[in-house]
């Protein structure tokens, strides 16, 4: 049983190191920054998520999914709609939205037990597309009434934002609780991964017969995950609702969904950091190609492009896997370089070396 | 006891398997014939993969064909397959616990049981290791270890030595000879390497083209005029060099 003490222990260590980072972006960097930096770290925290679903779905059970952007807009309806429409309390709502964007996300999910790759990614681009074009007919609730809660009536258009929770109205305190509800949801997925569900995934990325031949349910299994994935994707869009405060349906493009796939798959789909990292290419860096430097963020779709191509290429784990790695070579370079510097440590390694190579010429 | 009556199963203008009998009495049994033969074909009917046209498989008084395929699982069905399928990404430990999880075994005896099946196969490996990591003779263990464990009623070997050093067959072929003694399952036995067949089997029987050729004690079914035959083509008597060449196959 050693072993499982040793997972224990490692376990315990990761623990620590991310409670010290969540509370490193809990507690410190609303001092550090300034309030357009807040916003924009909400929304990273809110498209981790987004990403997160993604990962869960192609990093871990091999199904391409590019409907996350229609899946978070349509969070991003519902809850706007209900918050409209009801007085439920705001955890409540997340939860209601989660639900229902759940639901929806499961039958999308129906298709994927019959398709997948090239073809799984068509249906659900095509639904991403119909989303666009839908929401871009019915608009988003702006304080009217009926099912679509849209109205022209301009004495009726914005009268009041979609709620925030009472505790959190403020940018700093909603930055926080939107970092909460995502740690909670990273959590949520970490469980699944590391346990049954996770396991039962992994098998059917592998290969579906031998899945089947070891019992997993493999039905129920890819559309649980289709389920946990939007459910946290709704959650996501009714976090966006409430931050955006009027949502438009011009926020959410097509083309998005697929950006938010190459971010993701740019982090890292193998590690749930990956959607971390997906988050902050896909919101923090069009802030800062915009507001910081003044350029252009379409600009970023290349470099996506061209990050996407390197990760593909040469480090299918991503960014969060290739980036350690990277480091721990450059170290070692260094680590060489000072070596060779110091002269009383260099000499018999490099004589060791001259006479590895003298043996290897003497028998020619 | 594994009965099989006039199983046919038909591919587009193919029939790999045709109107099939035969039987598999318990312990281990060999199941052999030439590439092509309809050897596992059959082990996809047993798993679900393949609907067959035609007839029926009864084991322990279970008819088979009536489950669906991941049901069978939990019935007490395990298998291998040619090219090894343990999960990459999973540990060692986790590749058996996700048979054990669907299998309808106990929740509280997981770990232990786990673990005694890795010990079972003789792994060396840390439980803790990725199968990711792992050497092809490990892999095969690993494989093993999770048709083992959880009570199984039948464990499907498809070609479990393929590829294996003779040194490697040896600890292979003393892990399967355990197997219906001490896990309580019937074994079928998909190989071409004759040494191992008749080490592990008390019972053999013989496919080609869809059909069986023979069955019985496996040192009478290999000497069967009808078996050298069609096995090999010739009528040479399987001695060692027959057993290398078909190895290579």
């Amino acid at each position: 049983m050693s072993p499982r003490l040793h997972l224990d222990r490692a376990l315990a260590v990761r623990a620590l190191v991310i409670a010290a980072l969540l509370l490193f972006v809990l507690a410190v960097v609303p001092d550090l920054v300034g309030a357009d930096w807040i916003t924009t770290f909400t929304s990273v925290a809110i498209y981790s998520l987004a990403a997160l679903g993604f990962g869960l779905l192609y990093g871990r059970v091999g199904l391409i999914s590019l409907g996350q952007i229609a899946l978070l807009s349509i969070g991003c309806w519902i809850g706007t709609r209900l918050a409209y429409a009801t007085a439920i309390p705001f955890p409540l709502l997340l939860l209601v939205v989660g639900g229902i964007v759940c639901l929806i996300g499961v039958i999308i999910g129906l298709p994927a037990l019959r398709l997948s790759g090239l073809y799984l990614a068509l249906i659900t681009l095509m639904f991403a597309g119909a989303t666009t074009v839908v929401l871009g007919a019915t608009q988003f609730p702006n304080g009217g009434h009926g099912f679509l809660g849209y109205t022209t009536n301009s004495s009726l258009v914005g009268l009041k934002a979609v709620r925030r929770p009472e505790m959190a109205t403020s940018d700093v305190a909603y930055y926080r609780y939107v970092v909460i509800v995502a740690a909670i949801m990273f959590l949520i997925a970490l469980v699944h991964v590391a346990a049954k569900p996770g396991r039962a995934w992994a098998s059917i990325r592998e290969s579906e017969p031998a899945a089947l031949a070891a019992g997993v349910n493999t039905v129920l299994y890819k559309l649980w995950a289709f389920g946990l994935s939007s459910f946290m994707t709704g959650v996501a869009g009714c976090l966006l609702a409430a931050q955006i405060g009027e949502p438009r349906a011009i926020t959410f493009q097509t083309q998005d969904s697929l950006t938010l796939a190459a971010t993701a798959l740019i982090g890292g789909i193998f590690s749930l950091w990956g959607a971390i990292v997906a988050g902050l290419f896909n919101q923090l860096l069009p802030f800062v190609f915009q507001a910081q430097w003044g350029i252009n963020p379409n600009f970023l779709l290349i470099l996506f492009g061209a990050g996407l191509l390197q990760v593909l290429l040469t480090a299918p784990g991503g960014l969060v896997d290739q980036f350690p790695k990277d480091m721990a070579n450059l170290g070692r370079l260094v680590w060489r370089g000072v070596r060779r510097l110091s002269p009383s440590k260099e000499e018999p390694a490099a004589a060791k070396e001259t006479k590895e190579a003298k043996e290897a010429k003497e028998p020619t | 006891m594994i009965e099989v009556e006039g199983l046919t199963v038909r591919f587009a203008g193919v029939t790999p398997i045709d109107d099939m009998s035969v039987v598999f009495p318990g312990g281990t049994c060999g199941l052999i014939g030439p590439n092509g033969a309809g050897k596992t074909t059959f082990f996809n009917v047993l798993s679900g993969f393949v609907k067959p046209a035609a007839g029926s498989i009864t084991a322990f008084g279970q008819n088979m064909l009536k489950l669906s395929d991941y049901k069978r699982a939990r019935w007490g069905l395990r298998r291998t397959f040619q090219t090894e399928m343990a999960v990459e990404k999973l540990s060692v430990f986790d590749n058996v616990a996700l048979i054990h999880e669907h299998s309808g075994a106990k929740r509280s005896t997981r770990n232990e049981d786990v673990l005694k099946a890795i010990e079972f196969v003789g792994l060396q490996a840390p439980p803790n290791a990725k199968v990711g990591g792992l050497g092809a003779r490990e892999r095969r263990l690993v494989e093993v270890a999770r048709a083992v464990v959880g009570r199984p009623r039948v464990v499907l070997l498809d070609e479990p030595a393929a590829g294996l050093p003779d040194e490697e067959t040896a600890h292979l072929s003393q892990v399967i000879q355990k197997i219906p003694g001490e896990v309580g399952a019937l074994v079928i036995l998909v190989d071409h390497d004759m040494s191992l067949v008749s080490a592990c089997c008390a019972t053999t029987a013989v496919v080609d083209f869809g059909k069986l050729v023979a069955s019985g004690p496996t040192a009478e079914v290999l000497r069967d005029e009808h078996v050298m035959r069609a096995y090999l083509g010739t009528e040479t008597p399987m001695d060692d060099g027959g057993q290398e060449s078909e190895a290579l196959l």
